[in-house]
């Protein structure tokens, strides 16, 4: 019978996402409901060392796989070992975070393991011995619950910051596996990665974001100087995207990014329903907008009814007082 | 070259969402193809204009979804292909299995689609039909060239992007940013209602039911509690801003 909760221990360069810790958190917890064992699997060229953090948040044992070949993610290299891994172990369910990787991994493993993948999961429970997850469709206009009762494992993406990440300090097992990573179809011809201090856009606590309203490009250094005083990432709204200002990766919303940080600060933003549906699961929604009438008040916690050139510096001005 | 072009019908992104019987009603609500899709509709006509070929676009749906085929036709698009469903419930598994089965039988030196549908965002339809078709995928593509039986795409990364390389066949699916999908003139219109448009069922494909059975099972559908409106803090904009500052810092606690 199938055994044990495993969560795919995402990492980029040698560093575990948060989302793998938040899955291994809450896992732990469903995990301990099940009676079940709490594992992590992690692949990559060189992460063996990575190993030991992930008893940190409740891991078991961790699976890990170490091979050159593995040094770039590649939907082939890493469905084979993963899949792999996966057949000979069998574990009840597999955990992914909702990201770039962890959505493109999830479909290709589901598809040969011949079982079923709920994706963009927001909320997870064990009830009679089932995994059932939360996931909104239709941009959040609708919530479904749903379970993959007989396929197994059982597999789920979560959206980054769904769960709280809660210390739990285990000395896990750790298992290294001789993994065949077969044939790799994709060739990595390059990666550009665009160096950035500010947090991932997804995984970010608090995202400050402008749209419409900002006016320019070059106003986004306002938005920008906000968000460092707080450790933030900058977002965009489509209408600031489409205008050229601010590059498409920074799009929240229906065709943009899907977020769910704790604080989302909204400047200049009209709340187009394809933007909320990218952003209404921030726990707290602050909103500054020249229009009283603007639709983002009726979702924002915290509103000002101002021009966003005399409101952000001077809250920029007056979070730095506050936390200082 | 030969093009196909998944394509998926989905609820208009304004639509009011309404349930009935515990389900989603479908009833009265405007439908769009999924602008995913006509990123890939676009990049494939593109591609056949600059190298000469073929574009075939298919959809597995009911038979509304012919509406969705059509504008593809009317942007360019040599012929279409349906599978009628009907309101046949299926997951990302089965729908899958269909298109994948559909495809096989078609002649193909590239798929391309949506990275996901705008409905139930899944992204996961295009991974599953590679594994089944047994070729390589490429997800989140924002640059797609294809020369000497290969493809080059540009894709979304966190942080970044990367430049991967793939023989053809092979799946790509496409992100915003690809390209500006064209509208259809009133021309392509006129022609697309002449366009061959076949109709295929299950039965046709050789599927039965036990072969797209859905591995997930819903269980309820709901719909969201509305978030509430907060407060509007008043006063001149430095004066709202500092207490702005103080209510995130002591009441909120988010900072």
């Amino acid at each position: 019978m199938a055994k044990g909760i495993w969560v795919f221990a995402e990492q980029l360069e040698g560093q575990i996402k948060k989302v793998s810790f938040e899955l291994l958190s809450e896992g732990r917890k469903v995990a301990d409901t099940l009676g079940e064992e709490l594992c992590a699997v992690l692949a990559g060229k060189d992460v063996a060392g990575l190993a030991a953090s992930l008893g940190e948040y409740g891991a078991d044992k961790v699976y890990v796989v170490d091979n050159a070949a593995l040094e770039n993610y590649t939907t082939d290299g890493y469905t084979n070992v993963i899949a792999d891994l996966i057949k000979q172990y069998e574990p009840s369910a597999l955990l992914l975070g909702c990201t770039v990787t962890g959505r493109d991994l999830a479909a290709q493993v589901a598809q040969r393991l011949q079982t079923g993948l709920m994706t963009d999961c927001i909320g997870m429970e064990a009830v009679d011995g089932q995994l059932v997850f939360t996931r909104p469709l239709y941009a959040g206009k609708v919530i479904l619950k749903a379970s993959c009762p007989e396929a197994r494992p059982a597999m789920a993406t979560i959206r980054p910051n769904t769960f709280p990440v809660v210390s739990n300090a285990k000395a896990a097992e750790v298992v290294t596996v001789d993994a065949n990573v077969g044939e790799i179809r994709q060739v990595v011809k390059e990666v550009i990665r665009v160096a950035s201090e500010r947090p991932e856009l997804t995984e970010a606590d608090i995202i400050v974001s402008g749209g419409r309203g900002m006016k320019g490009p070059e106003n986004f250094k306002i938005l920008e100087e906000l968000a460092d005083v707080v450790g933030a990432a900058v977002g965009a709204s489509r209408a600031a995207v489409d205008a050229g200002w601010i590059a498409q990766s920074f799009q929240v919303g229906q065709t943009g990014k899907t977020v769910s940080p704790v604080m989302y600060v909204a400047c200049g933003i009209s709340g187009a329903i394809q933007h909320l549906a990218g952003m209404s699961s921030a726990k707290c929604i602050v909103a500054v907008n020249k229009d009283e009438e603007a639709n983002i008040f009726k979702v924002a916690d915290y509103g000002v009814v101002g021009d966003l050139f005399d409101v952000v510096p001077v809250l920029k001005d007056e979070i730095k007082k506050v936390i200082a | 070259m030969k093009i196909l072009v998944c394509l998926k019908q989905t609820f208009d992104t304004e639509a009011k969402i309404t349930l009935s019987n515990g389900k989603i009603d479908r009833k009265g609500v405007s439908m769009i193809v999924n602008p995913y899709d006509e990123y890939a509709v676009e990049e494939a006509l593109k591609i056949v204009e600059k190298d000469g070929g073929q574009v075939t676009v298919v959809s597995v749906g009911d038979q509304q979804a012919q509406d969705a085929l059509r504008q593809a036709l009317a942007m360019g698009a040599n012929d279409a292909v349906l599978v009628d469903v009907g309101d046949k419930e299926l997951d990302e598994y089965s729908t899958a299995t269909i298109l994948a089965k559909a495809i096989s039988g078609m002649e193909y030196d590239l798929v391309l689609g949506g990275f996901r549908a705008i409905d139930d965002g899944s992204a996961q339809v295009s991974g599953r039909v590679a594994e089944i078709l047994n070729i390589p995928v490429v997800n989140v593509v924002t640059k797609l060239e294809v020369a000497d039986g290969k493809a080059t795409a540009t894709r979304e990364i966190e942080g970044g992007n990367e430049v991967l390389e793939v023989s053809l066949p092979a799946i790509i699916t496409a992100q915003k940013g690809l390209n500006e999908p064209r509208y259809p003139s009133m021309k392509g219109i006129m022609k697309a209602k002449k366009k061959p448009l076949a109709k295929k069922t299950l039965a046709d494909l050789g599927l039965d039911d036990s072969q797209v059975a859905p591995k997930v099972k819903a269980i309820s559908f709901s719909l969201p509690e509305a978030r509430q409106a907060g407060k509007i803090i008043p006063g001149e904009a430095a004066e709202a801003a500092a207490e702005l500052a103080k209510l995130l810092r002591e009441e909120a606690k988010v900072i």
